[in-house]
């Protein structure tokens, strides 16, 4: 039974605009599935302890690099999003190697990155004949309004697949990791990086691996949340709000479990709809203060997030 | 099979090893013994790559090792214990030991690198059983997992740093005879560093002594425990005038 559960699941979650499609919850779902997507990239590397708040900045690059390449130089997403993932992949590497050579390690390489994200908004916004600034950037939208070439759809259904099939990916590429020899390498190294090293790990090496890995996941996320609402800020999209967020639902969710990351984005985004829908205006910015005080009382109190929490209840499974 | 000439550590202004040189013959069991703070653990940080050396050479079969990382070492054939157990809390006790046959070896094949695992554990004496995890183990299991983890890497030469503080009598003995066996079985050659003399000298073919960072006397255990000087670093210089006024009065 569980082991064709998995599938029963896709089954469902692939027929469901056949039977339901209403836009309003339709949209929600998508926008859900996407920032699954990039909680899950984040909780890759996060979850071995390697804690960044520099993925703001890889959405960011993910984002802008995309929209940029298309409208000024006409470049297709399917060539622009590979570019940007790599462009993330390599302003990783350019992090993470100095920070694993000189051992900047636990709080202070959540500093150094944090730093990253700061600076890409900073570019961002610094940058605003290029990119708009602050007032945002729209990626010309093709005539007609569907174009697989520019990746522009104008129906929720397709976007909904997409972005299913996005979420399905990111799932697959944390299974295959953490079932890999690269787990125990990670691990180890976040236990006590000279025992791994002594252990024939070549440290930096894998740090540097599953940091391009989830950057790079990362900006794939940030592409597809442009493409899909045509609309890019750096606020939504870099930034350390944009980092702390995925560190929060994350962790709400619980790191260590492959469904976490998503059970997080399905909580904070409720509550965001749920707060904004309810209180309107008066309510901007409550979402942030609610996350921060519920991140201090899960990092006390429920350490494996929500569904580590519950699997260690009920499955008598310890994880972490 | 290992060539050490010259070999240098100064931190700062302290000289922690001072132009040591000696040499390990294949198959061999070479005892390396020194009081606290002597370089004892130093030299093995050289020789397993934590260290890279301010001056001197360490080859291993005609390769020049000084310098190189500790991961590349383990990958040119040696492995070491630590002196303090170092296991992963977060993996289990087979995935401690297949991590270093998986890494240790250079990335061979799942299935190598899992046979060396299995290989390690059932000649320390562990539990094959996957799930088992660390936290269940003892001193004596922890000494052993130590060892299987640096043996899963199918080491030339093992590093043994103090393996067998914190055991009693019983248990050091077994340990002594599983270094005895490791090297008879597997042909692995061995250092062993470690503070009690008596445990050791039963199962060394040579002894290296070491005081203040010098080599102060090599050779056969029954030639080392009547070197005055050997005396002296142990027993203090005390010791020696003893000796001498009991030598002095007939």
């Amino acid at each position: 039974m569980s082991r064709f559960f998995p599938w029963l699941i896709g089954a469902v979650l692939i027929g469901l605009p056949f039977v339901y499609n209403s836009p309003y919850p339709l949209h929600i779902i998508i926008v859900v599935l996407i920032w699954s997507f990039v909680y899950t990239s984040w909780a890759v590397m996060g979850r071995f302890g390697l804690v960044s708040l520099g993925h703001g900045g890889f959405l960011g690059v993910g984002a802008y690099v995309t929209a940029l390449l298309w409208n000024n130089f006409g470049l297709s997403p399917w060539i622009g999003i590979p570019v940007a993932m790599v462009a993330a992949a390599a302003l990783a590497v350019l992090i993470a190697y100095p920070c694993s050579r000189f051992r900047i390690t636990g709080h202070y390489f959540a500093l150094v990155t944090m730093a990253l994200s700061a600076i890409v908004l900073q570019v961002i916004t610094a940058t605003r004949d290029v990119t708009g600034g602050s007032l945002g950037y729209t990626p010309q939208r093709i005539a007609g309004g569907d174009s697989l070439f520019a990746f522009q759809f104008t129906a929720k259904e397709t976007w909904y697949w997409i972005a299913l099939l996005v979420w399905g990916l990111g799932l697959l590429v944390r299974w295959q990791v953490e079932r890999s020899m690269m787990r125990y390498a990670l691990e180890a190294i976040s236990e006590d990086e000279d025992a791994a090293s002594a252990a024939g790990v070549h440290v930096t090496v894998e740090k540097l691996k599953i940091t391009a890995l989830s950057a790079a996941m990362t900006a794939l996320g940030g592409a597809m949340y442009c493409q899909y609402q045509m609309f890019i800020s750096p606020d939504t999209v870099s930034g350390i709000s944009a980092s702390l967020q995925m560190v929060f639902a994350s962790v709400v969710g619980g790191i260590y479990v492959l469904i976490g990351p998503t059970v997080g984005a399905i909580i904070t985004i409720m509550l965001a709809e749920v707060l904004r829908i309810g209180f309107g205006t008066a309510a901007v910015g409550w979402d942030n203060f609610v996350y921060g005080i519920l991140l201090v009382l899960f990092i006390i109190y429920l350490p494996q997030g929500i569904v580590g929490s519950l699997q260690a209840k009920f499955m008598g499974k310890k994880i972490g | 099979m290992l060539e050490v000439n010259g070999l240098v550590k100064r931190f700062g202004g302290f000289t922690a090893v001072d132009n040591v040189s000696f040499k390990v013959e294949q198959g061999e069991i070479l005892g390396l013994i020194g009081p606290n703070g002597s370089g004892k653990s130093t030299i093995f940080n050289m020789l397993s790559g934590f260290f890279p050396p301010t001056a001197g050479s360490i080859r291993l079969q005609g390769q020049e090792l000084a310098g190189v990382p500790p991961h590349a070492i383990i990958h040119q054939g040696i492995g070491r214990t630590f002196q303090i157990p170092r296991p992963f809390h977060r993996l289990s006790i087979f995935e401690n030991v297949a991590l270093a046959g998986f890494y240790g070896q250079n990335r061979p094949t799942r299935a190598k690198a899992f046979a060396s695992a299995e290989r390690a554990l059932t000649l320390v004496g562990l539990p094959l059983d996957r799930a088992a995890m660390v936290d269940g183990l003892g001193a004596a299991g922890l000494k052993k997992l130590e060892l299987a983890k640096a043996l899963a890497t199918e080491p030339k030469l093992l590093l043994a740093d103090e393996s067998l503080g914190g055991l009693d009598e019983h248990e050091m003995d077994q340990a002594a005879d599983m270094l005895n066996k490791i090297r008879n079985e597997l042909g692995v050659t061995i250092i062993w560093v470690e503070h009690i003399m008596g445990v050791l000298m039963r199962i060394v073919d040579r002894v290296m002594v070491l005081d203040h960072g010098e080599k102060i006397a090599e050779g056969l255990p029954s030639a080392i425990t009547g070197d005055p000087r050997v005396v002296e670093v142990y027993l203090g210089s005390d010791a020696t005038a003893v000796q001498a006024m009991a030598a002095a009065r007939g």
